[in-house]
């Protein structure tokens, strides 16, 4: 093949546009689920959750995750008026087995339920040296344990806290927004359970999503939104405190 | 034109280069999964894999569906967006075999409490109660039907 300078400098924007498609990847091909379809997260209303834990344990049930590790867990927020930037914060056993009362009056208390934000810019994928975490075409981060070293860098990368190394298996386990439910046109195991609706999983994709209204009704936040990590968790009512 | 001379060092690293670049192709071929890069810069085949899990919780749809009577009586009452498998557990493997594989019926002394203890952080107008002062040691159950619980008067949902 003969090509003219003229020519290769038409091509080289050419190639380098479309090297990001290559990078990209193409969907897969299943039956009934078309990942390009959907874009997943999920909206927790803090003013809902009543810290039962039923997530926590659901998650661990449908997902075998050990005992003493989390993928979701439930925080308690204790604000007082004097101290709004440095809250006191416990989670007894990940709140598997819910909350006993506070031992701290006064103030503002408040639960706040945690797990991944399958962020879209997410530091765990960006520091994988192997390529075993990954984004998914629908928005969800997920671990290929049959591929990952156990290096366990994505486990420090994560602002959020959200991985954990598995103690039996070896390699970096995190939720995976029970990516084998979601496929399946089911939601995840923590909402299933959650006995309050205060974690629902959205589909910001699907126009008939409930979650569009809410987000144009009600004041939504995500956790450490400075980190620019492109977090799907909607927060409703966060107080500024929590981190 | 100028002949080129004393060339032979550039080959020689040259050619040291060649085999370094054949023996990446060819290691990059042996090593990497068949499926790298079908989708992304990851193993395809991982997806299958991780979708290929086996449900634990069945959904509240596939309950309805085998017992509209509960569905009904839940209806209407206060629990009506508490799902089944919230206080029943997981059951996709009853909803699979429901004639061998019967659920156990929830232990009522700490179902209940689970969600309705007294705690300081649940929201404000959460029916909570300190369950020994409010029942005087009785189960829930003695008074309050769980799928469809009732309220006295001033009792906010």
């Amino acid at each position: 093949m003969n090509l003219s300078r003229r020519q290769l400098l038409y091509l080289l924007p050419a190639a380098a546009a479309a090297w990001e498609f290559v990078l990209a990847g193409t969907p897969e091909a299943a039956p009934t689920y078309h990942s390009a379809e959907h874009w997943w997260g999920m909206l927790l209303d803090v003013t809902k959750c009543i810290g039962c834990g039923g997530c926590v344990r659901a998650c661990a049930l449908e997902n075998d995750v050990p005992d003493g590790y989390f993928r979701t867990w439930v925080e308690r927020y204790h604000v007082d008026d004097f101290h709004i930037e440095s809250p006191v914060v416990d989670s007894p056993g990940g709140a598997k087995e819910g909350f006993p009362q506070s031992t701290l009056t006064g103030g503002k208390n408040f639960f706040v339920p945690k797990f991944c934000n399958h962020c879209v810019d997410s530091p765990c994928t960006q520091v994988c040296p192997v390529g075993a975490t990954f984004h998914t075409a629908d928005g969800v981060v997920l671990v290929d344990q049959n591929y990952c070293v156990g290096c366990r860098y994505c486990i420090q990368a994560c602002p959020y806290g959200c991985r954990y190394f598995h103690p039996t298996k070896n390699v970096a386990d995190k939720c995976t927004l029970c990516y084998h439910r979601i496929v399946k046109g089911l939601t995840t195991a923590c909402c299933e359970s959650c006995p309050t609706g205060a974690r629902q999983l959205a589909d910001l994709k699907d126009p008939k999503d409930p979650i569009h209204t809410f987000l144009k009704t009600h004041s939504v936040q995500v956790l450490k939104p400075h980190l620019a990590t492109g977090a799907k968790n909607f927060y409703n009512g966060l107080d500024g405190s929590v981190r | 034109m100028v002949p080129l001379k004393d060339i032979s060092h550039l080959l020689r690293m040259a050619a040291v280069f060649l085999v370094g670049l054949i023996l990446f192709v060819v290691l990059r071929g042996a090593f990497l999964p068949k499926s790298f890069g079908k989708y992304g810069h990851y193993r395809g085949d991982a997806l299958a894999e991780i979708t290929a899990r086996p449900i634990a919780y069945a959904g509240h749809q596939t309950c309805e569906s085998c017992h509209p009577d509960v569905a009904d009586s839940k209806a209407h009452g206060a629990h009506v967006q508490v799902n089944c498998e919230s206080c029943h557990g997981p059951l996709a493997k009853h909803a699979d075999d429901p004639t061998n594989l019967r659920p156990e019926k929830p232990d009522i002394t700490h179902l209940c409490v689970r969600c309705h203890s007294e705690n300081i952080a649940k929201p404000q107008g959460f029916p909570q109660v300190d369950a020994k002062e409010h029942s005087g040691g009785q189960l829930c159950d003695t008074c309050h039907h769980p799928h469809s619980p009732h309220f006295s008067e001033g009792a906010k949902k």
